[in-house]
């Protein structure tokens, strides 16, 4: 095994591993605001507990993004030493941004947040909810835009073959910038939202927290329902900027061999690379071309267009996409379900629903890791489109290296996602008790608040 | 003068501010994590993470910047240095990840708490030794051929840049120390009196070898710090740090609490001032100089501007958020 190999396995396992916290704390944090928001309008003693149960959510999500964030800023020097020399001109002046305008936002607020509480006024402490909240969100906008150049890469001149910006504004505002950025953010939100759910639909089966899971799980139906058609909608549009700018990618998704006409859309197929056909497809006709080019019979770019050496591999974006479509279309059933059970009165007792949200948990986040699958794996063999090759990405470190720290990544990372699944199913078993309010440093007795005991602690 | 003359420098002094900020706010903390085991109990312990768990995370925010600015406005710089250092920081990342994950989980653990207390004492050991090491190895330099350390997987590790790692680890000590009589009172605040005295002690100890190894690491440092006029110009840097020690030394004794924990910083920053002047003009000794290292004014003037406009904001909330949690940290006011 090359170094190269095993550094984009490592990449995948820690990308894989670091997303799922940034993606569950852009959701958490928007909600911590909606729930601070409603507590200072309505000083309702629910909602405040709502809030300081989510938020201790939110810290070790965070802690574990964080910690796991800065491994990724690294590995660009460690492992794709090619990568920031070729494209470091580029890369690295958006991800310092993301540092000066973001991480710093987030992190200094986020003391405030979370020990805070004590010490500032109640307005100043939903400013410092607020703050973190804008953190994430334009941390997400620096770290999308550095992605999408690398997938749809603009505003840039290549000098004794490295890559120097010459136009920053199209450099950050690329063709799949936007849609990418919606697109993402949105799966972000919906993730939350579903574990939001899932966790008040598991109180109603319980029968525990009734008053607090009834308002959760409302706002999370509510939520999924007017996101979800808008997420396949900014999808559909995002396909459209992948027919254009990286065909070869939207052929692999789509197993699409020969440039064709009139194309079917392929529910299933075992994609065979060599002979360069699908064995066992399944095609329903006409709609390939309907949902790629919006006609019926548009024309689609296949495989066989490309040298053998510039295609990307079939199978994985082909199944990976296919997943996340049909989570996301799990998702349309689950919020349009809730509505009629809604208006119908019985969205709280009927017990097979509750158990429909307790098991689409994990869905966003599933739908989330294959979305970005798709697009990493759809892009190969470049990691700049059409600029630098992957395999020229690597850094000059022998393989007995990346193997070492593959290991260690790995058992390190298994050996968090333990203990933190662990600590998480203590909080949401716990519940949102009465006033779990996190004391500040130096509390006075001025602010009785203070002397409220964690109900979350064995 | 020329953009592209003129630019590097000033990124060359961006990265070494916010690398210096790095070494004194997370030294502070990962100081704290060096000392642990010398509490009496369980719940001293908790009381000296308490101290830094609400800024530790803005503290450490400052190490990503580093990494982030180098690749900015060094790309070249940033490839070499990280693929060269493979192993070193690998190690600081993973001491780091349990360091850090140790505020959150030390808090949510029940029968597991004192495996946290001991990621979190280990965690911030590691990571102090593994960046005294990768300091000085760069400080000693990295030759290099074809953009690739001459010397292999295990160039780094030498008797020089073990001495720096070990440096590092008693320096983030003393600052931990300090920070602690800032921060606590009554028997904690003891127990970090008792440890200033005898860490000083090393540190000025470590920073004497070193000052007195760093001339014959070669000849070029030799020059730096020697030949006539440079040992002129760069008297004031020795000079500096001998007088503040001698202040620290008298504060520490007076039993003063706000002072040996500012002068320890202002030792400290000059410590790392005078390992890097040695560097000037290179940033990756002996031979890649900042301008070798440079990305083009187009890079390193689009995110000169938004440093000029942000670094002064960062420093502003920060200093906000240490005076909202400002005072001492008693007993009894944890974390939930």
């Amino acid at each position: 095994m090359t170094a190269e190999f095993l550094s984009r396995i490592q990449f995948g396992f820690v990308m894989s591993f670091h997303i799922l916290f940034p993606a569950f704390t852009i959701g958490l944090a928007s909600w911590l605001v909606f729930l601070e928001a409603l507590w200072l309008r309505r000083r309702s003693e629910m909602l405040r507990d709502l809030y300081f149960f989510w938020l201790k959510v939110f810290a070790g999500s965070f802690g574990l993004g964080v910690v796991s964030g800065i491994v990724m800023s690294f590995q660009f020097g460690t492992n794709w030493a090619g990568l920031s020399t070729v494209a470091g001109n580029v890369l690295g002046p958006l991800l310092n941004y993301e540092v000066m305008t973001a991480f710093f936002l987030e992190a200094t607020f986020l003391g405030v947040m979370l020990f805070g509480w004590n010490r500032v006024s109640h307005r100043t402490h939903f400013i410092a909810t607020c703050m973190v909240a804008l953190g994430t969100l334009i941390s997400s906008f620096w770290i999308l835009s550095a992605n999408s150049w690398m997938q749809t890469p603009q505003g840039y001149t290549v000098v004794n073959g490295v890559i120097q910006a010459s136009d920053w504004w199209a450099a950050i505002f690329n063709p799949s910038f936007p849609t990418r950025l919606v697109h993402m953010v949105l799966a972000c939100f919906l993730s939350t939202a579903l574990v939001i759910g899932g966790v008040s639909a598991w109180y109603l089966l319980r029968g525990v927290w009734q008053d607090k899971a009834r308002l959760m799980l409302r706002c999370a139906l509510v939520f999924v329902a007017i996101v979800i058609p808008l997420q396949i909608i900014v999808g559909d549009i995002s396909g459209q900027v992948v027919r254009e700018y990286q065909p070869a990618k939207l052929a692999a998704i789509e197993a699409r061999w020969t440039t064709e006409r009139n194309v079917p859309l392929t529910l299933f197929a075992w994609p065979d690379d060599k002979a360069e056909k699908n064995d066992y497809a399944v095609d329903v006709p006409h709609l390939g071309s309907l949902i790629l080019t919006h006609s019926w019979s548009g024309e689609v770019k296949g495989l066989k267009d490309f040298p053998a050496q510039d295609r990307p591999p079939v199978a994985a974006p082909f199944f990976s996409f296919r997943i996340m479509v049909g989570l996301g279309l799990l998702m349309l059933a689950l919020s349009a379900l809730g509505l009629l059970l809604w208006w119908r009165r019985r969205l709280f007792d009927s017990r097979w629903y509750l158990r429909c949200w307790m098991a689409m948990m994990p869905a966003g986040f599933i739908a989330l890791l294959t979305g970005w699958y798709t697009a990493e794996i759809g892009r190969q063999p470049w990691v700049v489109y059409g600029v630098l090759h992957t395999v020229d990405a690597a850094s000059a470190v022998s393989a007995s290296s990346v193997l070492t720290s593959l290991i260690v990544y790995f058992v390190t990372y298994m050996t968090l996602f333990g203990f933190g699944s662990w600590y998480l199913l203590k909080v949401l078993r716990a519940g949102p008790d009465t006033a779990p309010v996190r004391v500040g440093f130096g509390a006075t007795a001025a602010r009785p608040l203070a002397v409220v005991d964690d109900g979350g602690e064995e | 003068m020329e953009l592209s003359t003129m630019l590097p420098v000033v990124w060359f002094f961006i990265i070494g501010f916010a690398i210096m900020m790095y070494v004194l706010l997370d030294g502070f903390v990962l100081g704290i994590g060096i000392l642990t085991p010398f509490a009496d109990d369980e719940a001293q312990q908790e009381l000296m993470m308490n101290t830094a768990a609400p800024i530790w995370d803005g503290n450490e925010t400052w190490l990503v910047m580093g990494g982030a600015g180098l690749m900015a406005a060094f790309p070249r710089a940033y490839a070499t240095i990280l693929s060269s250092l493979y192993l070193p920081i690998l190690a600081m990342l993973i001491a780091l990840i349990f360091r850090g994950v140790a505020f959150e989980f030390r808090f949510r653990a029940h029968t597991s708490r004192r495996i946290w207390g001991v990621a979190f004492h280990l965690g911030s050991v590691v990571a102090a030794f593994a960046q005294g090491l990768m300091l000085g190895a760069i400080v000693e330099g990295m030759p290099l051929e074809g953009g690739k350390y001459l010397h292999g997987t295990f160039a780094w590790f030498s008797p020089f840049s073990v001495l720096t790692g070990m440096a590092l680890v008693f320096g983030y000590g003393l600052l931990g120390a300090t920070w602690l009589v800032l921060k606590t009172e009554g028997r904690p605040q003891r127990i970090a009196r008792d440890l200033t005295r005898p860490l000083m002690l090393a540190v000025i100890a470590f920073m004497l070898m070193v000052s007195a190894w760093l001339p014959f690491l070669d000849s070029r440092l030799m020059d730096r710090w020697l030949a006539w006029p440079n040992f002129l110009y760069l008297s004031p840097l020795p000079i500096l740090t001998i007088v503040v020690a001698a202040w620290l030394w008298r504060a520490v004794l007076a039993n003063r609490e706000v002072a040996p924990f500012v002068l320890a910083l202002g030792f400290f920053a000059l410590g790392f001032l005078g390992l890097v002047a040695g560097m000037w003009p290179n940033i990756v000794p002996p031979t890649m100089s900042i301008w070798d290292a440079a990305s083009p004014p187009s890079s390193q003037g689009f995110v000169l501007v938004g440093a000029v406009i942000m670094i002064p904001v960062v420093l502003f909330y920060t200093a906000y958020s240490y005076r909202v949690f400002r005072g001492k940290v008693r007993a009894g006011e944890g974390y939930h």
